[in-house]
């Protein structure tokens, strides 16, 4: 078994409070169901759009910008035999009803 | 019951209403926003780390911090609510005005504020009860939209031209003046019942929807019985009225989802707490002087509540009922109705004799259940020919497909009855 980095990647973010309370009703099932079959290693958690970024030590702006489709609004580790599983373990993921995308990235492995 | 069930709903009109009060009625769509960002924030912090013990007070705190942050950035170049504008304006006096504006009292009050803005006088009731979902209800366009079997466009429309009229009305409907809020409680009594109608018997297919629609009323009457000034006698008629027939909701619809008239419908579907619960309504409104046409339909409609079935139902005071209703609110609907329940009581002669004399029964022709009315008085008597034109007739005037199929039903029981008829 191995990590796996879940990104989760833009999305719609507006909609009627009914419509977005079932977003949010979808994606607790669909955490809890990755917990209740042993394939979460962490939740993990969501994340601010914007803050700074750091270059060469002396440069901080404020950012990133980039679009908002491509803005990470969070992130969850996993555990899977496979990063074939792992992304198939991600097709249930309610992000994919409002037009976002998870990245799928295996977290590099030392073995000595 | 969920308590979580329609929360972000639920809560959206709550929100909206205690951050017009801050900002004001001209800051309508920046409240919006506000609300919008919140259910956003909750939505991505909750499905990490589940919904919170006390959720309600989660999206408030977290509307409240946006609130103080917008108004201690904006307040040198927005105007917010003028009549607060020098509460805003300090720092000693900001954070506890928006703490206090968070309060559950201060919120009931700023939603039925809301409330009685909505039923603004230039605004047609069909707008009024437009605006009162959007805003007071939390639901969106498209939702409307569908309960009211319009396009999303028309709607959109609509709602676009309630809220220029709303944000131009320079500040929320104050509830201190009596004069006032007298003066614009029959409006508000009227849309709160139209809301109710739309869901039962409206045009949405969707029993859900529906549904929805009458328990968004019941519970907009609650808050109007939960003021002082508004709890007049009409609103607990009114609010009797909407427990007795939505207590009915669940049998109005068959197990295929047809509709199923008052003689057909299981009547251990009803729901006895609703009935209960709009007997006490019928008994606190028999206070004063005033009898408004809802304390006459609130009566009739606890007579059908408390027959064990339609054969038993006391047909005789429902007509005496109609008698006084029909002296205070003339209309042919009323009639037609009354003409019914002579039907029942004295025989299905007496009632097409009562039918045929209804003062302007030309304004009828259109609706589907005065010539179905006739077509059941008639096949009563046994002129099924005739009877079986009139639900053909009755159908080409079909508002929507559960109606059209009640009718077809209909049809098809006198054709079976007297198979010569084509």
């Amino acid at each position: 078994m191995s990590d796996y980095l879940y990104l989760y990647r833009g999305g719609n973010r507006t909609g009627s409070p009914e419509d977005m309370q079932q977003v949010m009703q979808r994606w607790i099932a669909w955490i809890q169901d990755l917990q209740a079959k042993g394939f979460l290693k962490n939740a993990g958690e969501p994340l601010e759009d914007g803050g700074k970024v750091v270059r060469n030590r002396t440069t901080v702006t404020d950012g990133p910008y980039v679009e908002s489709k491509d803005i990470v609004g969070g992130f969850s580790i996993i555990t899977a035999e496979s990063l074939d599983q792992a992304a198939e373990l991600s097709s249930g993921c309610p992000i994919f009803d409002v037009g976002g995308i998870v990245e799928v990235r295996p977290v590099l492995e030392f073995n000595l | 019951m969920d308590p979580t069930e329609h929360l972000f709903r639920r809560e959206s009109g709550r929100m909206v209403a205690a951050l017009t009060r801050i900002f004001g009625v001209h800051n309508l769509s920046l409240a919006e926003d506000v609300v919008q960002d919140a259910f956003y924030r909750a939505l991505e912090v909750w499905k990490f780390r589940g919904v919170p013990e006390n959720p309600s007070a989660w999206l408030m705190r977290t509307a409240k911090n946006r609130a103080l942050d917008l108004v201690r950035r904006d307040r040198n170049i927005r105007r917010f609510a003028p009549d607060i504008e020098s509460l805003l304006s300090s720092e000693w006096t900001l954070a506890p005005f928006v703490a206090g504006a968070f309060e559950e009292h201060s919120i009931q009050d700023d939603e039925l504020r809301m409330m009685f803005s909505c039923c603004h006088p230039d605004l047609p009731e069909i707008a009024q009860v437009a605006l009162i979902l959007n805003v007071c209800c939390g639901f969106s366009i498209s939702e409307i939209a569908s309960a009211f079997l319009v396009s999303q466009s028309a709607m959109e429309k609509r709602i676009a031209r309630a809220k220029k009229v709303f944000t131009h009305s320079k500040r929320l409907f104050e509830l201190e003046s009596g004069a006032d809020l007298s003066a614009r409680l029959d409006s508000v009594q009227r849309a709160v019942y139209l809301l109710f109608n739309e869901g039962y018997h409206g045009a949405s297919s969707q029993a859900s929807v529906r549904a929805d629609l009458c328990y968004e009323a019941l519970r907009l009457g609650d808050q109007l019985l939960g003021h002082r000034l508004a709890a007049t006698p009409a609103t607990q008629a009114l609010c009797a009225l909407m427990a007795f027939n939505a207590a009915r909701l669940r049998s109005r619809v068959d197990q295929n989802g047809h509709l199923a008239s008052l003689l057909d419908q299981d009547r251990t579907l009803w729901d006895i707490h609703l009935i209960e619960l709009g007997h006490r309504r019928l008994s606190e409104s028999a206070t004063g002087c005033e009898a408004s046409s809802f304390h006459f339909e609130a009566a009739i409609a606890s007579i059908h509540a408390s027959a064990r079935n339609f054969e038993e139902t006391d047909w005789s005071a429902i007509v005496s009922l109609y008698d006084v209703l029909l002296s205070i609110q003339p209309s042919p609907v009323v009639a037609l109705n009354r003409a019914i329940a002579i039907a029942q009581a004295e025989g299905p002669e007496r009632g097409l004799e009562e039918i045929h004399a209804i003062v302007d029964g030309e304004r009828l022709l259109e609706y589907p259940f005065f010539k179905a009315a006739l077509g059941e008085l008639e096949m009563r008597t046994g002129r099924l020919e005739s009877a079986a034109k009139r639900f053909q007739a009755a159908m080409a005037l079909a508002r929507n497909p559960s109606e059209r199929d009640f009718l077809q039903e209909r049809l098809r029981v006198c054709r079976e009855t007297s198979p010569s008829i084509v």
